[in-house]
């Protein structure tokens, strides 16, 4: 009872075991902060606007976002993931999410931003229903722990509309 | 003669018994793995609960060797999930990012499209040919919490088996050599 063997087989356990309590402590103690996270998204411009070759329209856009994600970030988190998405409803799909943009913020440092860019990603419809369309534009973040569970929240900012015609 | 026989038999008898209780100890280390695996596969509604990443796809949020926990549930698949998918005829599942959703009126079919968050393009040139969407048979779990570096023993044995064979052989022995 007293060898090495066995006292370093009751050691390793009871790291072990330490160790993932402390990991689910601290992804617990997320479930406390108080997150006030705010932003605010304009589009500058609309680029064009066109049908495809094989009848799906697309749109170009310039968006000014502003963002302010650093009561987010806790002890625990690792990075927070923002992405834009342009949200919409069409006769044959009750819901499209199309991602806009996205960034990894890192640091509390970088999460209160200011950029202005034109969509990282295509902004396809399936089919040709975006002229005239009433859409939202919704900053997600995810938030990536150090250890544990991940949360995810949005802020769902209406009003936007695409133009009638194409051009 | 006689007692030649009886040591013979003591001896044989002796080490049976020691080998029976060692096998069934260790058969039921064994079944006692499985029935939590098995569990774990009810409560989370996923054929893999656990998934080690493999790539450096999702880096910096996920690294290789890092371990995911999946859940999946009849919710539907929303843009910035994390989804653990496999493409037909690729038995590896690929860990990433769902980019763009278009669900159907009434049948509440869903399109996904995926990217790495550490890739430049999406996801369509891992899809099969001709596959231009990923549909909610392909998607086997969304991530909902992780663990850092738990994953590099499992990375290890699958890159190098010999690890794997030197694992289990030194395992054997102390199972054998015990005295308890």
């Amino acid at each position: 009872m007293h060898s090495f063997g066995y006292r370093a087989n009751a050691l390793l356990t009871f790291a072990i075991t330490i160790l993932a309590f402390i990991c689910a402590i601290a992804s617990f103690s997320d479930n406390f902060s108080n997150q006030t996270p705010s932003a605010q998204i304009q589009i500058l411009n609309i680029n064009w606007f066109q049908k495809q070759p094989h009848g799906n329209d697309e749109v170009s856009l310039t968006l000014n976002i502003t963002a302010d994600l650093q009561s987010l970030f806790t002890w625990n988190t690792k990075q927070v993931f923002a992405f834009v998405a342009a949200e919409y409803k069409t006769s044959k799909n009750s819901l499209n999410q199309v991602s806009l943009w996205d960034a990894i913020i890192p640091e509390k440092e970088q999460a209160k931003f200011w950029i202005q860019i034109s969509n990282k990603y295509r902004f396809i419809d399936q089919g040709h229903n975006l002229r005239g369309k009433d859409f939202n534009l919704t900053l997600h973040w995810h938030v990536m722990p150090k250890t544990g569970k991940m949360f995810a929240d949005k802020i769902v900012m209406s009003g936007y509309r695409l133009p009638n015609a194409y051009r | 003669m006689g007692w030649i026989g009886e040591t013979v038999d003591s001896i044989k008898s002796i080490k049976i018994r020691q080998l029976l209780t060692q096998a069934i100890t260790l058969g039921m280390i064994v079944t006692s793995a499985l029935i939590i695996w098995k569990t774990l596969m009810c409560v989370t509604g996923t054929e893999s609960p656990v998934v080690v990443v493999l790539s450096e796809s999702m880096e910096p949020g996920f690294q290789r060797g890092d371990v995911l926990f999946l859940h999946m549930t009849k919710e539907p698949i929303r843009a910035g999930e994390i989804v653990v998918f496999n493409v037909d005829g690729r038995d590896i599942p690929i860990v990433h990012r769902a980019i763009k959703v278009h669900e159907r009126q009434n049948t509440g079919h869903v399109d996904v499209l995926t990217k790495g968050d550490n890739n430049d393009v999406d996801d369509i040139g891992l899809y099969a040919d001709g596959q231009f969407w990923l549909h909610r048979q392909h998607i086997m779990g969304r991530a909902i919490g992780f663990l850092p570096y738990v994953g590099w023993m499992t990375i290890i044995m699958s890159e190098k088996p010999i690890v794997k064979y030197i694992l289990i052989g030194a395992l054997g022995l102390l199972v054998i050599t015990s005295k308890d």
